[in-house]
């Protein structure tokens, strides 16, 4: 089961339409199980079945999430794959330490892979949507996988399959959230072929 | 948190709003009418009927003309968006965008710059359980606009009910349009919705059609006791 997590400021609000929905429906769309819970009314329950977690984003004005995130604590010790989008990577960087600073994209951007990873295949740029008002600076120790001309773009825990992405991958780049369902079941992903690759093969 | 829905007269302005209304406060409806019928953000055939829609559901209108110059336009929408906080408070904006990135981040944009809510609730929203919900609900709503292939001169004016809603599933199956629209294969108006008082009756049209382009033109509407 994929537990799905609402940051937004208040549960079933206008932002879970917005921000979780569309990547509940990816996982939908993929054939996993899938279940959601606002982060206000999570237990520790909602964790023992996960076999991984997406931190969905928020609205570019709800920040509300970044003043709770003593109740985060357990990502520290979570065993299953977790991918932070957005509002989720601002999060995942501030519990392991990292820290946040103003930095606002809206709209398409280009983001360039720097470090090969399974989360982002063997793509070395795509345009991304973006909709943040803050950026990261990551944990000490974690790898910087992607970055675009503003801020870091994706990272990852140098140990264990945490996930960071700036983008908004449901907004269309649904392959990077079936690429980290296939994380969550070590069965690979398919990856969109670069330009290049499609040339080849026709 | 009282907001304004920016309303074209369209279903997806007005099924966002209805889905505001269930979760917040909606003070407003924001309009903008564009003289351009080739405006990027804000041409719709029957944009003008957008206040009596307003009455129809019991709520104050902003409305501001812009001339739909690209870019320039959102000079205007931000004009009238300002008016709706200095009017009535609002603290945020709804849109009924579903993909369009292009009118997404222009408007995330000016409600960035004017420190307010941006919400939109059908955002890459499955548009088979959006289309189902929107009949399920009780929403009226008539094809005002086509403009692509395969759509007939007889969809101006057809009201979706579950047999037109079949023949578009059958459209994206075989032509490959999108089930909502939102490509810009047609366009629509809302004659009734579960928050409306009254419903929209068309008295007066006119229709012009061509190779799969088409619009009708609402040229007298009155409302009627539901």
């Amino acid at each position: 089961m994929i537990l799905i997590i609402d940051l937004s400021y208040r549960a079933r609000s206008l932002s879970h339409d917005e921000f979780v929905c569309p990547v509940a429906h990816i996982v939908h769309r993929a054939g996993r199980e899938w279940r959601e819970t606002h982060f206000s009314a999570m237990t520790s329950d909602d964790l023992k079945d996960a076999e991984g977690i997406i931190l969905c984003g928020t609205a570019i004005k709800d920040n509300l999430f970044a003043t709770k995130v003593q109740e985060f604590s357990w990502l520290q010790t979570i065993p299953v794959p977790v991918l932070g989008i957005c509002a989720g990577m601002q999060l995942l960087c501030r519990v392991f330490g990292g820290t946040i600073r103003p930095g606002c994209e809206i709209g398409m951007t280009t983001v360039r892979v720097d470090t090969p990873d399974p989360l982002l295949c063997k793509s070395p740029a795509f345009p991304a949507y973006e909709l943040h008002s803050f950026t990261c600076d990551p944990p000490r120790g974690w790898v910087t996988i992607a970055v675009s001309d503003e801020c870091i773009q994706a990272i990852r825990h140098p140990e264990k399959p945490l996930y960071g992405v700036m983008f908004h991958p449901e907004v269309r780049n649904d392959w990077v959230v079936e690429q980290f369902l296939s994380l969550c079941t070590g069965v690979n992903g398919t990856c969109p072929r670069s330009a290049g690759e499609r040339k080849k093969s026709e | 948190m009282r907001l304004g829905v920016l309303c074209s007269g369209g279903k997806d302005s007005w099924f966002a709003g209805y889905l505001a209304m269930q979760k917040e406060e909606v003070a407003c409806l924001i309009s903008v009418r564009s003289i351009n019928e080739e405006s990027y953000m804000f041409h719709t055939p029957n944009v003008h009927l957008v206040p009596l829609q307003a009455e129809a559901a019991g709520l104050p209108l902003v409305s501001v003309e812009t001339e739909g110059i690209k870019e320039d336009e959102l000079a205007d929408l931000s004009r009238a968006i300002r008016l709706a906080v200095e009017r009535h408070g609002i603290e945020g904006v709804v849109t009924g965008a579903l993909l369009s990135v292009y009118q997404g981040t222009r408007i995330q944009r000016i409600c960035r710059d004017l420190e307010l809510w941006c919400f939109n609730p059908l955002w890459y929203t499955d548009p088979d359980a959006y289309m189902d919900l929107l009949l399920k609900t009780g929403f009226r709503v008539m094809v005002t606009g086509v403009f692509s292939a395969p759509f007939t001169a007889d969809w101006l004016g057809r009201q979706i009910d579950a047999n037109a809603l079949r023949d578009l599933k059958q459209y994206v199956a075989k032509h490959r349009i999108t089930l909502t629209g939102e490509g810009g294969e047609y366009e629509t108006l809302v004659l009734d919705a579960p928050c409306f008082t009254k419903r929209i009756v068309i008295e007066e049209s006119t229709e012009e059609y061509c190779n799969y382009r088409g619009i009708l033109r609402v040229r007298h509407a009155s409302l009627e006791a539901k």
